[in-house]
């Protein structure tokens, strides 16, 4: 598969990354290589071979419904850029 | 013998005897990281002052009889990708610049709980990714065995650390090979126990249904004990086994115990020497009573590429929340929400982590779902199919940890691809959620050590580390020791 | 030209469990900001999700309530996108695996019954909340809604008007109330729609291009929403325009809907299996208890109370479209066994009082039996009927005992037949010029007499009683 401007403009919105023109070459270079090296997988049939995300089939992991205390705001907030009143500070969202 | 050359055992029965005080003990590891780490460079942050403090309750604790663990007291060191309160935890990354969690790993904690003395936190690759801890946002760390030789990766850092006599033993995380492979090419000892053994709680996610945590030591009986603390079920992750922590039990006979070999990893693009190392190994075995034959696993060829998606996908989506919003590092200068976005991810990550978010992205992305992803998903089914067929018949597989021994410095930066399939012996292992060891095997014509991976089935940590106790005693490769340099020799 | 409309809705409810979906932290509306929060539920590094076992368990009962097939092997899924108030940049949700797939919901509108199908439900969490900041012109994030449970009820575009989804989205709040999942507070969010529509002209097959409007939060914005864009739409077919497939957002004080900027997404949400949380399986015997648990639904008791009690279609559809009214219905039937007689004071003076003081039904908070303990009182002639809605408001506004406030302050019905005449022989005594009127053949003075007899008696009297007094003595002079 070639790897596009595009795709690679694609992909940067998509992950929120933005590449110098340099870097972009590279990258897109690279990428076709990794991808292409990906397409080996094709040569092997998994016609009706179930998709496992799991190694193993452990399954209902449940919490019971109790409330624990909730972590005190100045300590979530302790690692913020930037913060106001308690909360996280942005840059305005516009909607 | 010199306080830092002994085992973590041996350090943690003289504390237990009163031969040693914990203090002292962690005092001398925190001078001798001075003397060494300058020249390695396996720490990112040495908490001296906190360790001290820890050390005296440990004491009191273990005077009072409340702390009992053969590890209690022993100083021991952290990949910087476990959470430690208060204590800076940056994966490596500029991205988590400053980053100080509210909260420690469930690994680190259980730890704590047994009295271990937490020196500090230690290099790895940005992330976890990457096979040469070179990566890091800290600079390079240096394998003691070698002249300006890499250490491997990702958890570099904590290979070093034990290599050099630093900490008597680590904590890595294994997401494709990442505690093996510096154990072998720095000559120490290391496990990856099977997915769900050690709780992920506290572990800044790499690819979520691959990471595992595991020890590093200097023998099979150290991290034999450092498994029996941090093992054991979390109700904080989901994912983790319900199943009580896990008590090894080292008894030296192999009599009988099938070894399986591989033959597709003895073929094209081993090294002559490691695989001499490792089939001689293999013999050894042999002489102790184990049955050793060959077979074949054609579908690990594909074990590399479907690890690749499968961890890339999954890194591109848990290092999202990276975004210059709630912690680490954000660009001083932006000109809105959207723009904070692509410059605090763009200048905080390194270009190996953004190369394989976008690849991530990329077998996501609509379209390619199903021709990436889902495939590999497959894959990983096969792979796993083909492990339960082969340990049918074998009770471990044996084979070489690595194509080569470590790398010089800067060597295998130049191609993603070409670093990529370096990892083509430890890769399937995490696929398949198995246990995986490294033990020391022999050494290079260059003095660069050799390591031999012993697989087993899932939940037979027992099984494998028997087998490389087994081979330990028998053998000396674990004791040898590097020269080690100290200073600004580096 | 003639155009037909097309309407399919996406409506999340919050679930009322204690905690979030993924972590302890409650999940009570309100507090200051981000005091509701943890490490897990704002996504700090390392951290990891565990299941609450109580959405799961409310899914199954909305599922079955609504006629849906339970999966029983399902699994969540990350949605990925970049935005300030979803701190791990993906939502834990259901796309390859909803809980709940293919039911329905009967509607009925204009007499005529319509089955809405719903196409899946599934789990997934809620998002933080974002404040503006005039003062520094900036956004503010609260993580407090973070991780609230959501169930998505998505049904197939089956909807012609405005009207069809109303009376949806009416029988699936009672739904969702009866089967106790979700208060569906719509001005606390806990119960949202976003509405899909396309118009097309009448004659042809094919769908027009939709749009969809998020987050209206009421049933009103939502009727006047689909007004407007259907309006909309067809105003741009009429010119020769396209409709643009996008998401809009409807702003109800404006009347008017306007496209949200793209946030540079593309959509793109790069679903994959959540790998941090393991696959749910439900048993044969989960579901089945779950359907035996169910509370009888709205469609049941209606059909049973007209049935059993008789009562009018319209009132037992007021009443059954509640589950607090069903609540104060059945309590107060309990303690009389008067069901029509109940379901009158409820049309009549329980809903004038809740309107009169502004009292939402489900805050109604007065103890339901004594309604009925009061109607026995009126029916056995204890007081009379105008002195019980006295009562009643006081019932209502201060939760009196009806008996003993009747006692207290002395409201019996004075039945004494002596007593009565007393009065009246004392104010036809008092009043020569009406007795006069009476006399003279105009009987109207009677309201009068009788209106100054129930002053006199301060209204305790059974008035029929009074009455025939009065006729008696008028007769005697």
């Amino acid at each position: 598969m070639k790897i596009t401007d595009e795709m690679i403009d694609y992909i940067g919105i998509l992950a929120r990354l933005k590449l110098q023109d340099e870097e972009k070459e590279t990258a897109k270079t690279e990428l076709e290589k990794i991808i292409n090296y990906m397409d080996t997988l094709n040569t092997l049939d998994t016609t009706g071979i179930e998709a496992m995300s799991h190694a193993f089939p452990v399954k209902n992991v449940f919490r019971e419904d109790v409330i624990k205390p909730s972590v005190d705001r100045e300590i979530i907030t302790l690692n913020a850029p930037a913060k106001k009143d308690g909360c996280f500070k942005v840059p305005k969202t516009v909607e | 013998m010199e306080l830092s050359k002994m085992t973590a055992l041996e350090i943690g029965s003289k504390i237990k005897a009163k031969e040693l005080g914990v203090v002292e003990v962690t005092k001398a590891a925190l001078e001798n990281i001075e003397k060494t780490d300058k020249a390695y460079r396996a720490f990112v942050t040495v908490c001296g002052e906190k360790a001290l403090t820890q050390a005296e309750k440990i004491q009191k604790g273990i005077d009072d009889g409340t702390l009992t663990s053969p590890l209690a007291g022993v100083p021991m060191a952290v990949k910087d990708n476990m959470c430690t309160e208060g204590v800076l935890t940056t994966c490596a990354s500029k991205i988590l610049t400053g980053f100080k969690p509210t909260y420690s790993s469930t690994a680190v904690r259980k730890l704590e709980d047994a009295g271990a003395v937490i020196l500090g936190k230690l290099n790895m690759d940005e992330f976890a990714m990457g096979s040469t801890t070179e990566t890091s946002v800290h600079g390079v760390t240096v394998n003691p065995w070698g002249e300006n030789r890499a250490p491997g990766g990702s958890s570099g850092g904590s290979a070093v650390a034990v290599a050099a006599d630093e900490a008597y033993y680590t904590l890595g995380s294994d997401t494709g090979g990442s505690i093996r492979q510096p154990a072998a090419f720095c000559g120490v000892t290391g496990l990856k126990p099977t997915y769900g053994t050690v709780s992920r709680y506290g572990l800044i996610a790499y690819a979520s249904s691959l990471d595992q945590i595991g020890p590093i030591g200097k023998n099979v009986e150290d991290i034999a004990e450092v498994l029996s603390v941090i093992s054991g079920h979390d109700p904080k992750d989901s994912t983790s086994v319900k199943q009580d922590s896990i008590k090894i039990t080292l008894d030296n006979n192999i009599k009988g115990k099938r070894i399986g070999l591989p033959k597709d990893y003895f073929g094209e693009g081993l090294n002559s020497e490691v695989k001499a190392s490792v089939l001689a190994a293999a013999k050894k075995l042999e002489e102790l009573g184990a049955i050793v034959e060959e077979f074949e696993m054609p579908e690990l060829q594909y074990a590399i590429p479907a690890y690749y998606i499968i961890a890339c996908a999954e890194a591109s989506s848990n290092l999202s929340r990276f975004d210059g919003v709630k912690y680490g590092y954000a660009s001083p200068e932006f000109k809105d929400l959207t723009d904070l976005y692509y410059k605090s991810r763009s200048e905080g990550f390194g270009m190996e982590v953004k190369r394989r978010i976008m690849i991530g992205a990329f077998v996501l992305s609509s379209g390619y779902y199903d021709a990436y992803y889902k495939k590999a998903l497959q894959v990983k089914a096969i792979i796993k199919q083909s492990f339960d067929r082969a340990f049918e018949k074998y009770d471990c597989i044996l084979s070489p940890t690595a194509p080569t021994t470590a790398l010089k410095i800067g060597e295998n930066l130049s191609d993603p691809l070409k670093m990529y399939l370096g990892d083509i012996y430890t890769v399937s292992v995490n696929l398949a959620g198995l246990p995986s060891m490294v033990v020391p095997c022999g050494f290079d014509s260059q003095g660069l050590p050799i390591g031999l991976q012993l697989t087993g089935k899932a939940f037979s940590e027992n099984e494998i580390m028997n087998v490389g106790y087994a081979f330990q005693q028998s053998t000396d490769y674990h004791t040898k020791k590097p020269v080690l340099k100290t200073g600004k020799e580096a | 030209m003639e155009f037909l409309t097309t309407l399919g809705l996406e409506v999340h409810t919050e679930l009322s469990t204690k905690t979030k979906i993924f972590c302890g932290c409650t999940t009570e509306f309100g507090g200051d900001p981000n005091t509701h929060v943890c490490e897990v539920c704002t996504g700090m590094p390392g951290t990891l999700p565990v299941l609450n076992e109580q959405v799961v368990e409310y899914a199954i009962r909305v599922g079955l309530a609504t006629n849906c097939e339970i999966t029983q092997y399902n699994k969540f899924d990350r949605k990925n996108y970049f935005y300030p108030d979803l701190p791990k940049a993906y939502q834990v949700s259901q796309l390859y695996a909803p809980i709940c797939q293919n039911g329905h919901i009967d509607i009925e509108v204009g007499g005529v019954t319509k089955s809405i199908r719903i196409k899946e439900i599934h789990m997934e969490e809620d998002a933080g909340k974002l404040i503006h900041d005039p003062w520094d012109d900036c956004t503010l994030v609260d993580y407090n809604r973070c991780g609230v449970p959501l169930l998505e009820i998505v049904s197939e575009p089956d909807f012609c008007n405005g009207e069809e989804v109303i009376a949806y989205l009416t029988k699936l709040k009672s739904i969702l109330q009866y089967t106790d999942v979700s208060d569906c507070k719509m001005e606390q969010g806990s119960l949202r729609a976003d509405v899909n529509l396309s118009v097309r002209p009448v004659g042809t097959d094919e769908l027009g291009t939709r749009t969809e409007m998020k987050n209206i939060n009421s049933f009103k914005a939502i009727a006047r929403a689909i007004e407007g864009e259907r309006k909309r739409q067809i105003e741009l077919i009429e010119e020769g325009k396209k409709v643009v497939q996008e998401t809009r957002r409807w702003d109800d004080n404006k009347g008017s809907s306007f496209a949200m900027r793209s946030k540079e997404n593309a959509q793109d949400y790069r679903y994959f299996p959540e790998p941090d949380l393991v696959p749910i399986e439900i048993s044969d015997e989960w579901i089945e208890r779950v359907r035996g648990e169910l509370p009888e639904l709205p469609d049941a008791k209606k059909k049973r109370y007209i049935a059993d009690y008789g009562l009018p279609e319209y009132d037992v559809d007021i009443i059954t479209g509640s589950k607090f009214l069903v609540k104060i219905f059945e309590e107060a039937l309990e303690a009389c066994g008067e069901a029509k007689e109940v379901s009158n004071w409820i049309m009549g003076e329980v809903l004038r009082l809740a309107t009169d003081t502004s009292t939402d039904v489900e805050d109604i908070n007065f103890t339901f039996a004594n309604l009925g303990k009061l109607i026995l009182l009126v029916k056995n002639n204890v007081v009379n009927r105008g002195t019980a809605k006295e009562v009643f408001e006081k019932m209502f506004k201060e939760n009196v005992e009806p008996e003993k406030y009747i006692k207290d302050n002395g409201l019996e019905m004075v039945n004494d037949d002596g007593a009565v005449r007393e009065v009246v022989l004392a104010v036809l005594q008092a009043n020569p010029k009406s007795v006069a009127e009476f006399k003279e053949g105009n009987d109207k003075v009677t309201r009068f007499l009788m209106g100054q007899c129930m002053k006199q008696l301060k209204g305790k009297a059974d008035p029929a009683t009074v009455n025939t007094v009065i006729d008696e003595e008028l007769a005697k002079l």
